[in-house]
């Protein structure tokens, strides 16, 4: 169908290029613009408070092995949020997956190659997350639930399905050191580079990539504004929606595997703590829960913020009770900072 | 006999309780501009949004140059050749000029990955040529939201026309227009016609329809109460008799 449009098109003899203009650009990139400058901030204030923890590498080593955990799944939770959706599941998700991968492990031990059971095993988690994602996706689209009522459900429902699979069991996965899948996920490249971090950053260039560069971005930016004028134009907003999110679905299950391999040990609540901070990178990030707008690099730095601010508190000198009230402190400055500027903005 | 372009043989259409549509016969000739006259809540939106494929019909059947076409959707229509301006405009403010030019017909690549510059281009030559847009703030990355009524307007209509359909469909298009768009829009649905194209074109102002339409099939509550050609009715007539329709439900 495109190839007709464009057969249809006259050649083009005149291109579109706007002389750079330093206003427009700080207007369209308001949102980013903002959180950067909230992040650069925090950090000269860091610097200054405790310049012998935050001039050290060893902090920043700190920070990437943790960080990736939440923030490569704030990454697709931005595109759900951007489709004017919500997904509150993704925790009992990363549980989930590792219940499959526990399962695959066991079941394959026929095999008597650790490195095949444990592909195996990553395989059936990403699988098992696709499919919950799915499922968020279909309830949401054909009964017309909103998915802030339908993710709560689910969240109890796979969390109290891990409880009973597993019974409350936790146990070593020792084992996955034996295979590459550990360096690969997280082991270090160099003495400070953290593996997570590495795939945190694969994620972030393929979900922006995906966002801004293909027609699936496309449209889950037009379902987020306007889902009437989205299907009067024959966007298939029900399968986008899927789409959006199964990809929280495997994107979580892969954070699971992350953060059980980091440990090497699996937990029945995986996922549990991350809830919040992920939501929070979303929103700190700048995009709207009103929908239509948000970007993937304004999530990014959020959930560098977010996952600075505890180290951070600490390192400055206060005692870790004070870390809620600066994490709350800092999201509900941002917030209001982002409604002001998307204001400005229209 | 030649076959009609586009044609919906028994079509009613129910929302729950409401009953929009009821068993509505209705065609459209080759090179034919038909406008739809009716009152408020008649049922005009519903009809063409049940041709445009963005509606089912509760019952009926849809023929595209005399071809049934079961299962309608908006891609399918758009394929056959339609194009459509929506009363309700069916824009996306947040998103800028170009996004809302092709939206839902990204023109892309391989593998669905977007050719964001000759979408830009294309929207740059758009405003320039057809849209004789003046204000500054309109260029293809500005925000639509940001735009004046009629700007808005602009933007749907050049959408509709942009893609050379054969079956150009407008509701409304002339609402909140100034006398000069209007003006100018009227010789848009002219030139469709002489393009050997074919319309369907709902206006309030009879003034409108009249000028435009070969054709004028008159919809009240539901039905179509009935129709004539232009070229036989004056236009004192056609008034008279839009208000018998009013007060009696029917033509004649
Ligand atoms: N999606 C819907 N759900 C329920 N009822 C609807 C829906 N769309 C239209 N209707 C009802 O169907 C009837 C016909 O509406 P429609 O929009 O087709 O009228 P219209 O002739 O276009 O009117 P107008 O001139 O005001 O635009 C109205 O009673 C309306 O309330
Ligand atoms: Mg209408």
């Amino acid at each position: 169908m495109n190839s007709q449009n464009k057969a249809r098109l006259p050649e083009i003899t005149q291109h579109y290029k706007p002389p750079f203009n330093l206003r427009r650009f700080i207007r369209t990139n308001s949102a980013q613009l903002g959180i950067l400058g909230v992040f650069v901030t925090l950090w000269i204030i860091f610097i200054v408070s405790a310049p012998k923890t935050f001039l050290a590498p060893h902090i920043y080593s700190a920070f990437m092995a943790s960080t990736p955990f939440f923030a490569i799944m704030a990454i697709p939770l931005t595109i759900v949020v951007i489709a004017k959706e919500i997904d509150l599941s993704f925790p009992s998700i990363m549980a989930m997956g590792m219940v499959s991968f526990n399962y695959t492990y066991g079941a394959t031990t026929f095999i008597h190659n650790t490195t095949i059971q444990v592909f195996l095993a990553i395989v059936a988690a990403l699988v098992t997350g696709a499919i919950i994602g799915w499922l968020n996706g279909f309830i949401i689209v054909k009964f017309g639930i909103p998915s802030l009522v339908v993710t709560i459900g689910t969240q109890f429902l796979w969390s109290g399905a891990d409880l009973v699979l597993t019974q409350g069991a936790n146990f070593s996965l020792e084992y996955i050191k034996q295979t590459f899948f550990y360096n690969l996920f997280v082991g270090t490249i160099g003495p400070y580079f953290p593996m997570q971090m590495f795939w945190l950053i694969v994620v972030t260039i393929l979900g922006w990539i995906l966002l801004n560069r293909h027609r699936f971005g496309a449209h889950v930016y037009l379902i987020g504004d306007n889902i009437n004028s989205a299907e009067l134009m024959g966007i298939n907003t029900g399968r986008v929606r899927i789409q959006a999110f199964m990809l929280v679905g495997v994107v979580s299950a892969f954070a699971g595997i992350l953060a059980s391999f980091y440990v090497a040990y699996f937990w029945p609540n995986v996922g549990g703590g991350y809830l919040l901070q992920t939501l929070a990178s979303v929103f700190l990030g700048g995009t709207s829960v009103f929908g239509g707008t948000g970007t993937i690099l304004g999530t990014f730095l959020g959930a560098f913020i977010i996952g600075a601010i505890e180290a951070a508190t600490v390192a400055v000198g206060l005692t870790g009770f004070w870390t809620n009230f600066i994490y709350g402190l800092i999201i509900v400055l941002s917030v209001i900072m982002h409604t002001y500027l998307r204001k400005r903005g229209e | 006999m030649e076959e009609y372009r586009l044609e919906l043989k028994h079509v009613s259409k129910s929302f729950g309780e409401v009953q929009a549509l009821e068993n509505i016969n209705f065609h459209l000739g080759q090179n034919e501009v038909v406008g739809l006259l009716g009152d408020n809540g008649a049922g005009k939106s519903t009809l063409i949004k049940i041709i445009t494929g963005y509606h089912q019909p509760t019952s009926g059947e849809i023929y595209f140059n005399g071809k049934k076409v079961d299962h309608l959707t908006v891609p399918k229509a758009r394929e056959l050749g339609l194009e459509t301006v929506y009363q309700e405009r069916a824009l996306a403010e947040l998103q800028t000029l170009w996004r809302n030019i092709f939206l839902g017909r990204e023109l892309t690549t391989w593998m669905g990955f977007l050719d964001i510059q000759r979408m830009r281009d294309e929207t740059y030559r758009l405003m320039t040529e057809s849209m004789g847009f003046t204000s500054r703030a309109v260029n293809p990355d500005s925000l639509v939201g940001k735009y004046s009524g009629g700007e808005k307007q602009g933007v749907a209509i050049v959408r509709a026309l942009f893609f050379n359909a054969d079956i150009v469909v407008l509701d409304e298009p002339t609402m909140g227009l100034s006398l000069k768009e209007s003006a100018k829009l009227i010789s848009f649905v002219n030139g469709i016609k002489q393009a050997g194209k074919s319309a369907i074109f709902i206006d309030h102002n009879i003034l409108h329809v009249y000028n435009v339409a070969d054709r004028v099939v008159v919809i009240d509550r539901g039905r179509v109460a009935g129709e004539f050609q232009t070229k036989n009715i004056g236009l004192n007539e056609l008034m008279d008799k839009m208000v018998r329709v009013a007060e009696t439900g029917r033509l004649s």
